[in-house]
């Protein structure tokens, strides 16, 4: 093991040891200490574009402020999260940001988890005492599950960042100058005709309502929700995801960095592939063949039928003569008890799943 | 096995901190998107990319050494390197001594084995091959990680077992970020592994070649156990296609789209006496049923899955089954009541605390230690914190085993008649058999229509373009799709993925197995394509 040397310094009077090497940011929350954020994900590089996350630090006199997402705590720093001067800034770079968003927040889909909205609130942001010039809209193009609305884009480059470092895609960027800065595609074309790869990432890490799951619009709020921890049933990675439901259905996924093994990430079929559950051809009731054709019958119908069946030919044939083929679909309870079926019941050893891959 | 186990030997978490990942017959970006996502933080990094694959996928073009394998020639470059880590001197001597055996007979059998006659049958260069073996011998922390690309052949355990004898030479193996991974493909295959839906083994890899062990289940579930090794999924359908089997139950598996060589799969369905499947949609195996009962899909019941690392996962049950649908757990339970065998599980966690009961691997794991994140297993007591990397200081089996493994030819490949090799696979967009992923708008908007990727140079002698509807055909029968023009493939290769039903692929693959665990080879038949006119 290498032993990583450890500094001293105090955050709002508290004195803090951690580990060198981190910002100042994580030596806060740490020891309990929230700082607001907004361009921060850290699952990226620290970037430093919002300032919310600004800090003082004490030196002397000159007392300065910085953001705190992307220095590094160095030996004997005495931080303050929330002087005078830290909230009034703080509040005017909120001021600056909302000059430039619309006050959407009636009838957006981001609204109650819209990380700005919440700043606004706290920070008590009510009126801008800039300009306030928001443009763009709501992009109306062809793709399934991405919806745009660029007039709410705060510029804080997550959706950049996650899709240039953690995808490695580079379907999205910055471009434009000024008021006029941006993000979007080359040469403006849809995203469906760039590199993107449909995985959603830039939704699931952006902020604000700019970038939303088209399938769930108006589907309701985030409080309206129940949000269910689950493993997606793709394939072998089992990315932990949170189903999104209300009434008896499910509206949307979502993620949340930090869980395990997949640390907020998914890949489309995750975050975008649940359209199926609700899909008209799902089977709804049991089906036997009558002459060549299927017919619905009830449960008992069915199952009492599969039970004489399988007698019938346990009896006529021998045990071996049936077999099981469970699935890498089913849950671990559901195949164990396929192969104990099987064993104890048919009486076979006879199990075997098809696809062995 | 040569460990002693097949499963991944290190974890995802591990993966960024790989500081060489050679990579054989998978892709990851499209297959396993996160697995992929962790092997691009470790490309940020520098880790060291070797690939081998007969495409040019994503880590290929990122890759320091590409080597464009021919299909089928895996052990040809598997051995060759050995060869070379021998002879230059490469290996690990502490650790073949300590931890090994059978090696004397590997380094007399690879002595032969050289680059050059290796380039000869992989088509790649021998020099590459040579700098292969050295950047992945020389290395800190070397990973290998394949999937289906190796496993999806007639010789698909002696690749395997190549493959480990790699890690045994240089001692690459039980130590964080250095190991041998194989990634699952479908989400819980590694747990129907894990459940014993195997015709020789109980759950927790209890064979039943143990009588101790079947005593134990007998004395457990009170009923006289059959001791007789069962059929595997292809003997089950041998004795189909011979009349000789009368009945099947099929849960939630799709063979007509999913078994190589369609026609001969649904010939033996139809031999069948009685046929009942269990599915959430009306899947292609279902139109033979006799029976179709309807399942809930994951997101309507309650349970758990095991992931590539072995990690038993939580799946909670969100909304109320659809329609008169039901979990597939209560439909066995109801059905095993009928036929007189009492089966009252209240609900799957039940279930899980008699898996655990009966499995000493999974003894320490239940619903309240998992209830926020998942524990990998082994895992022998509520105390144990679950494993993350396999084979620390010792292996399962005892010594690690050397395999001496000389080159088996396919049980098909390309000849006069059918001059290209065909190969299969899966896309980032789909998923199986396609029955979720087709019906979902991002992934349908993203590819909807069966292609067959071609290398160029084989494309303009064929006369054939980008875009154009193309038919290929093998001695089992012929599809169509649009042809994918490029370099992406290696030249005198095509590469077809599986999920389209209007031209499933399956209907061209062989079905020839692997003679040890009966995977069947999708990855090498002969196959000729032709402009339609
Ligand atoms: S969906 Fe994924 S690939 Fe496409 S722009 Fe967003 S992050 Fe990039
Ligand atoms: S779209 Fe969202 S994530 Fe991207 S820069 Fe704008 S606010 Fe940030
Ligand atoms: S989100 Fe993608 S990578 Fe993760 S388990 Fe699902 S299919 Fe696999
Ligand atoms: S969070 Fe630090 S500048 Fe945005």
């Amino acid at each position: 093991m290498v032993m990583v040397p450890k500094i001293k310094l105090t955050i709002d009077g508290k004195a803090t040891e951690i580990a060198k090497g981190k910002t100042i940011l994580q030596a806060a929350n740490s020891i309990g200490i929230n700082i607001p954020t907004l361009c921060h994900d850290p699952r990226l590089e620290p970037f430093a574009g919002c300032r919310v996350c600004m800090v003082e630090i004490e030196r002397g006199n000159t007392n300065a402020l910085i953001t705190s997402c992307n220095t590094e705590a160095t030996d004997g720093m005495t931080i303050r999260t929330n002087s005078e001067k830290v909230l009034k800034t703080r509040k005017m770079v909120l001021e600056l940001i909302l000059s430039d968003h619309p006050k959407d927040c009636m009838t957006c889909e981001k609204c109650g988890s819209c990380k700005l909205q919440d700043l606004a609130y706290e920070y008590n942001v009510r009126e801008s005492r800039f300009f306030e010039q928001p443009d763009g809209g709501v992009v109306n193009d062809r793709n399934p599950v991405i919806q745009k609305d660029t007039s709410k884009c705060i510029l804080c480059g997550r959706c950049v960042r996650i899709c240039a470092e953690i995808q490695q895609d580079y379907a999205i960027d910055f471009k434009n100058r000024g008021f006029d800065t941006e993000t979007g595609t080359p040469f403006g074309k849809s995203l469906l005709d760039t590199t993107c790869v449909l995985c959603g990432q830039c939704v699931s890490t952006c902020p604000v309502g700019s970038l939303v799951e088209k399938q769930a619009v108006g589907k309701g709020r985030e409080w309206e929700f129940k949000q269910v921890k689950t493993t997606c049933a793709y394939c072998g990675v089992g990315c932990t995801m949170y189903l999104n439901v209300t009434g008896n259905q499910v509206v949307k996924v979502t993620s949340k960095v930090g869980t395990i093994p997949n640390d907020g990430n998914l890949c489309i079929k995750g975050r975008f592939g649940y359209d199926f559950i609700h899909h008209p051809d799902r089977l709804k009731q049991p089906l036997v063949k009558k002459n060549g054709k299927f017919e619905e019958a009830t449960w008992d119908e069915a199952l009492n039928l599969i039970a004489t069946k399988f007698r019938e030919i346990k009896a006529k044939h021998g045990p071996e003569h049936i077999g099981v083929f469970s699935s890498s679909r089913c849950t671990n309870e559901e195949n164990y008890l396929a192969m104990k079926f099987t064993r104890a019941v048919i009486g076979t050893n006879n199990v075997d799943q098809c696809a062995r891959t | 096995m040569s460990f002693g186990s097949g499963s991944m030997t290190n974890s995802i978490s591990e993966i960024k901190d790989c500081k060489l990942i050679f990579l054989i017959g998978g892709n990851p970006t499209e297959a396993h998107p996160i697995v992929g996502l962790e092997m691009k933080k470790a490309l940020r990094k520098g880790c060291t990319f070797v690939v081998a694959d007969p495409r040019r996928i994503w880590f290929a073009q990122h890759a320091k050494l590409y080597l464009p394998v021919r299909p089928g020639s895996d052990n040809w470059l598997l051995n060759a390197m050995a060869h070379v880590i021998i002879s230059e001197g490469l290996e690990n001597k502490e650790f073949i001594k300590t931890r090994t055996e059978g090696y004397e007979e590997f380094k007399a059998f690879v002595k032969d084995i050289t680059t050059e006659k290796a380039s000869e049958y992989t088509g790649i260069p021998a020099e590459d091959i040579r700098q292969a073996a050295g950047l992945y011998a020389t290395s800190e922390k070397s990973a290998i990680f394949y999937t289906l690309g190796i496993t999806e052949h007639t010789c698909g355990t002696d690749n395997v077992r190549t493959i480990a004898n790699l890690a045994l030479l240089t001692g690459h193996i039980g130590k964080h970020s250095t190991g041998v991974n194989p990634i699952r493909g479908q989400n819980n295959v590694q747990g129907a592994t894990d459940m014993g839906c195997l015709p020789d083994r109980m759950h927790g890899y209890q064979y039943l070649s143990d009588s101790a062990v079947v005593d134990k289940f007998e004395k457990a579930w009170g009923v006289k156990l059959s001791r007789t090794q069962g059929a595997t999924s292809p003997t089950m359908f041998e004795r189909m296609s011979k009349g000789q089997f009368k009945g099947l139950y099929v849960i939630g598996e799709d063979p007509v789209m999913s078994e190589p060589n369609q026609n001969y799969t649904i010939n033996g369905l139809n031999n069948l006496d009685f046929l009942v499947v269990q599915d959430i949609f009306m899947s292609e195996t279902a139109k033979y049923a006799d029976v179709v009962l309807p399942a809930a899909s994951f997101a309507e019941k309650d349970g758990t899955f095991t992931n590539t690392e072995r990690r038993v996962q939580r799946v909670r049950k969100a909304i109320n089954p659809i329609g008169n649908s039901k979990p597939d757990w209560q439909i066995i339970c109801e059905l095993s009541n009928l036929m007189g065998y009492k089966m009252d599980f209240p609900s799957p966690k039940e279930i899980w605390d008699e898996i655990a009961s009966l499995a000493p691997m999974f003894a320490g794991i239940n619903y309240a230690r998992i209830e926020h994140n998942g524990i990998q297993w082994p895992c022998p007591d509520t105390k144990h914190p679950g494993t993350k990397f396999l084979h620390e200081g010792k292996f399962t089996r005892g010594p690690g085993k050397f395999f001496v493994l000389p080159y088996r030819a396919p049980a098909e490949s390309a000849d006069k008649d059918y001059p290209l090799i065909l190969s299969t696979g899966r896309t980032l967009y789909h998923y199986n058999a396609g029955t979720m992923t087709r019906r979902s708008a991002g992934s349908t908007y993203k590819t909807n229509d069966c292609f067959v990727e071609i290398h160029q140079v084989d494309a303009s002698e064929l006369g054939i373009f980008d875009g154009e509807t193309v038919k290929i055909a093998t001695r089992r029968g012929e599809i169509t799709a649009r042809a994918e023009v490029s370099d992406k493939v290696k030249k005198g290769v095509i590469w077809i993925p599986m999920h389209f039903v209007e031209s499933a692929v399956n209907k061209l693959t062989k079905d020839a197995y692997d003679n040890i665990t009966q995977t069947a080879e999708y990855k090498v038949c002969g196959a000729k394509l032709e402009k339609i006119i």
